[in-house]
């Protein structure tokens, strides 16, 4: 038989229906999974009493009849979101020891739909990097190697415990955010899906903010079914978030291997940036391929403004960081350094709290919106954010979807890329247009490199099209047949 | 960037930063601006900045209260309080 833990989420619930194994037992093969797993550092808090407490209550509901989208699903949680009575950090140590007397909007939702919470993952800290090597909790490292060698890899980030901990089959999906890239890039790298959905889908209330303007909530998971599963359950309307969207949520499930006959596809002709690895156009093209067997047409379009995206990013992400990380000052919650009066506590809480890329940012922030500088820097990014996001709507009178590559590379060695903060910006050049124009974006696997490492592809839709992603997701995942894992040998002997 | 402008910010931004990290800061950060400094070659004239997605109204509840009665829960996790207070430190004489 195979495996509890290799199961897909829509498998186990298609087990669960018909009474071939409990949530209880699906439960514990994830807690023992988890604790075998503790070499890549994917989680935070394990939470093995309460995720039990919750599995034999989700037992019980499935036996009065009451099902929802994910009973009795065991699911990690980035630790980005408030968890009530569960410790909440952001990977930070300046919230070491949080713990919230509320739960987020996203994660009350999956409750209310039978979620089981095996604890909280890792990330880079306040979801800042790309490669999950800044949280104050130590690296996470993925569960792939390269061929032929033992090297630590980055489960990319921020949502790097999320990936780490899907794609080791340690939980069956897992939360994630997305300011710039920090769904799909870790997805990207692991070998799994993610999506972004639409800015305003998922409702912000209860996760720590990093840049308000950016920042969407989504699932990764190992199917693109099992996120269709996941966002239908995290997302809708909440009057504690006014930009979360009052539609309604359309039946994601209900497209998936529907027809993509006639479907228009942009392939934009500014994603073929210079130093692209080769397989990455290979794999491109094989994704082109893929979709034009499938009856699509191919279009050739242009984003004129794609070159710029990233440094327009790192203007507004860093600014709107500084604001919100202004309300960590140790006064009524977090810690506290005390100093000679109130200002040097302020500066020394901050100090020690934040670690280097945070306070990075919150220095460029500052800077962009301090007199004499918020137009050359903030005002102008802004104008430049608004011809990105054009430049979307104009390529969408042509196309229904757009298809690109996820990112510029496979996985890179931990340790890589940290002499200089721009490298580890480029990882994010892909996905960061994304959100500056507040589209939903998906990534999905689409092959190995000659390393054995992961490729991902990637999907952008119109605002609240998610079903379109979905629907061609479904048809690139079929074409794929993306079947590697990890392999587990080196993690579970330690 | 100098380390006069980094520490300068990090006064603002309440960061107690030291000398030799403000020299670090200065190199990181100057490489940084330098790099964005490409922005200016985007004519941007008579575009209107972007301050918000999607650009939907705010939406309207009655105004009656839906919350509080909370001031355990909000004090949970103050490093330090007493009485129904946060403790901060001095800040008049």
């Amino acid at each position: 038989m195979t495996k509890l833990t290799d199961l897909t989420i829509a498998a186990a619930l298609n087990g669960l229906n018909k009474g071939e194994f409990t949530s209880a037992e699906l439960t514990r093969d994830h807690i023992g999974a988890v604790e075998n797993a503790r070499a890549l550092n994917a989680f935070i808090v394990e939470t093995p009493e309460l995720a039990m407490e919750q599995a034999t209550a989700s037992d019980e509901r499935r036996k009065s009849g009451r099902v929802g989208l994910l009973e009795g699903i065991p699911i990690a949680m980035k630790d980005l979101f408030c968890t009530k009575g569960v410790q909440t950090t952001a990977a930070s140590k300046i919230l070491k020891g949080f713990t919230p007397t509320y739960e987020s909007t996203v994660s009350q939702n999956m409750l209310d739909q039978g979620m089981v919470m095996l604890g909280k993952v890792s990330l880079d800290e306040f979801a800042m990097g790309s490669a999950n090597i800044t949280s104050g909790y130590g690296n996470v490292i993925s569960p792939w190697r390269a061929n032929g060698d033992d090297k630590q890899r980055i489960p990319g980030g921020s949502s790097g415990g999320s990936s780490a901990a899907v794609s080791a089959r340690i939980a069956m999906g897992a939360t994630g955010t997305d300011t710039g890239g920090s769904i799909r890039q870790p997805a990207s790298v692991t070998g799994i899906v993610g999506i972004k959905p639409t800015y305003g889908r998922c409702s912000r209330w209860g996760v720590v903010a990093f840049a308000s303007s950016l920042d969407q909530a989504g699932p990764l998971a190992r199917s693109v079914e099992d996120c269709a599963i996941m966002l239908q359950a995290m997302a809708g309307w909440d009057q504690k978030d006014s930009t979360s969207v009052n539609m309604p949520v359309p039946d994601f499930k209900a497209v998936l291997g529907q027809s993509i006959k006639g479907l228009k596809v942009g392939i934009p002709k500014e994603y073929r940036v210079d130093g692209m690895a080769p397989e990455i156009d290979k794999m491109w093209q094989q994704g082109i391929d893929w979709l034009k067997d499938a009856g699509a047409e191919i279009v050739d379009i242009s984003l004129p403004h794609t070159k710029y995206a990233l440094a327009t990013y790192y203007i507004l992400a860093p600014a709107e960081c500084s604001s919100n990380l202004a309300r960590y000052d140790g006064m009524r919650y977090g810690n506290r350094v005390e100093g000679k009066d109130l200002n040097e506590t302020y500066e020394l809480t901050r100090a020690a709290g934040f670690g280097d890329e945070v306070q990075r940012r919150i220095l460029m922030g500052t800077y962009v919106l301090s007199a004499g500088y918020y137009d050359a820097y903030y005002l102008k990014a802004q104008k430049i954010r608004a011809l990105i996001a054009r430049d979307f709507t104009e390529a969408y009178k042509q196309v229904d979807v757009i298809l690109t590559p996820t990112t510029p590379g496979s996985a890179f060695v931990i340790g890589e890329k940290q002499d200089d903060p721009l490298k580890m910006y480029l990882e994010d050049v892909f996905t960061v247009p994304v959100n500056l124009a507040g589209l939903p974006g998906m990534s999905l696997p689409a092959m190995l490199d000659d390393k054995g490492l992961p490729l991902g592809l990637q999907l952008i839709g119109r605002p609240f099209d998610e079903e379109t992603l979905f629907k061609v997701g479904s048809v690139l995942e079929k074409a794929a047949g993306f079947t590697a894992k990890p392999d587990m040998g080196w993690v579970n002997a330690k | 960037m100098d380390k006069q402008t980094v520490l300068k910010v990090a006064k603002l931004a309440r960061l107690k930063i030291d000398d030799e990290r403000a020299e670090v800061l200065a190199a990181d950060l100057g490489g940084i601006f330098k790099w964005i400094e490409q922005l200016n070659e985007v004519d941007t004239n008579g575009v209107e900045p972007m301050t918000s997605v999607g650009g939907q109204k705010a939406f309207r509840r009655p105004d009656v209260v839906t919350d509080g009665n909370k001031q355990a829960e909000i004090m949970r996790n103050a490093p330090d309080s007493a009485e129904g207070f946060f403790v901060v430190p001095k800040v008049v004489e």
